[in-house]
């Protein structure tokens, strides 16, 4: 079974993605997609020789849901930076975070949610892999914000990625 | 309840718009290039998520099959959104290097990592810094 399925997750999300790109629920759709997810993750295991044990479960979906609701509200946010903030009173700065986090995988969904909630994004990281560069549009203390980040998006993945 | 829908699908269709051009605003408005950025990351996000929600609305309350490519289309966005404004804060970054500050006028200065050895990935090693 581990043979057949060595990326179990990537498997469903790809018989996932086949269902929906096809917009229907039908037998041969599945077997299809079924078939792609059982050759893509064996063709490209060797991409990923140390997997990192993600937990698929309620964290997961927590975390997704948060980072939605951020969004929404940062939005807002930035809407009014835009709109009603001159350019000189900007508090534009660089943060550099330092991560606690151990895994490739996890350093890209930290990146990822750091860009897509607007007012920070994601540039760059430390050679050693010990400090995330982001860019933030407006704070009014930096180290508050990189502790809200590392409290709020980077101890939640420490549970799904361990 | 058709109106009650109908409301609420052209309240999400305004709302995408707004943000969609709100963001363009700041792309244009905004001083430098890192902070240009924020103003397109926030468009993909809640200006073509609320087109994308009010189309999965409309569609099935006016008699048309459900469709679940909406879903891919965030998907996809979610994911090729924070690598395009990576890449771009990364040129942002190189550039700045190689051309020095002239380009970079109302840019906040870069720091460096705190770890002494350690350098920006964008730069690879400490040795290849250095531009001539």
């Amino acid at each position: 079974m581990r043979r057949l399925f060595p990326h179990p997750g990537l498997t469903l999300l790809l018989v996932v993605m086949w269902m929906l790109v096809l917009n229907e629920l039908s037998v041969g759709g599945f077997l299809l997609g079924l078939f792609f997810g059982t050759l893509v993750p064996l063709f490209t295991a060797p991409f990923w020789p140390e997997r990192p044990p993600v937990r698929y479960g309620w964290p997961l979906i927590a975390y997704g849901l948060l980072v939605i609701g951020d969004i929404i509200v940062a939005n807002f946010q930035v809407a009014r930076l835009i709109l009603f903030c001159r350019n000189r009173d900007l508090r534009s700065c660089w943060l550099s975070i330092p991560l606690d986090l151990q895994s490739a995988e996890a350093f890209t969904v930290l990146a990822g949610t750091i860009s897509l909630t607007p007012g920070t994004v994601s540039a760059d990281i430390s050679t050693d892999g010990r400090h995330l560069l982001v860019h933030a549009l407006d704070t009014s203390d930096p180290e508050a914000e990189v502790a809200r980040i590392k409290a709020r998006y980077e101890r939640r993945l420490m549970e799904i990625f361990r | 309840m058709a109106a009650i829908l109908d409301f609420v699908i052209a309240f999400l269709i305004v709302l995408g718009g707004a943000f969609a051009l709100i963001g363009s605003w700041g792309l244009a408005r905004l001083p430098a290039l890192m902070s240009r950025l924020h103003g397109p990351t926030k468009a993909t996000t809640l200006g073509v998520g609320g087109c994308l929600i009010a189309s999965m609305l409309y569609f099935p309350s006016h008699g048309m099959s459900w469709s679940a490519h909406e879903l891919l289309i965030t998907l996809f966005l979610f994911i090729t959104a924070p690598i395009s404004a990576n890449m771009i804060a990364k040129a942002c970054i190189h550039g700045r290097h190689v051309y020095g500050d002239a380009v970079a006028k109302y840019e906040v200065p870069l720091p460096r990592p705190p770890h002494p050895d350690a350098e920006w990935a964008t730069f690879g090693s400490t040795e290849a810094a250095k531009p001539e």
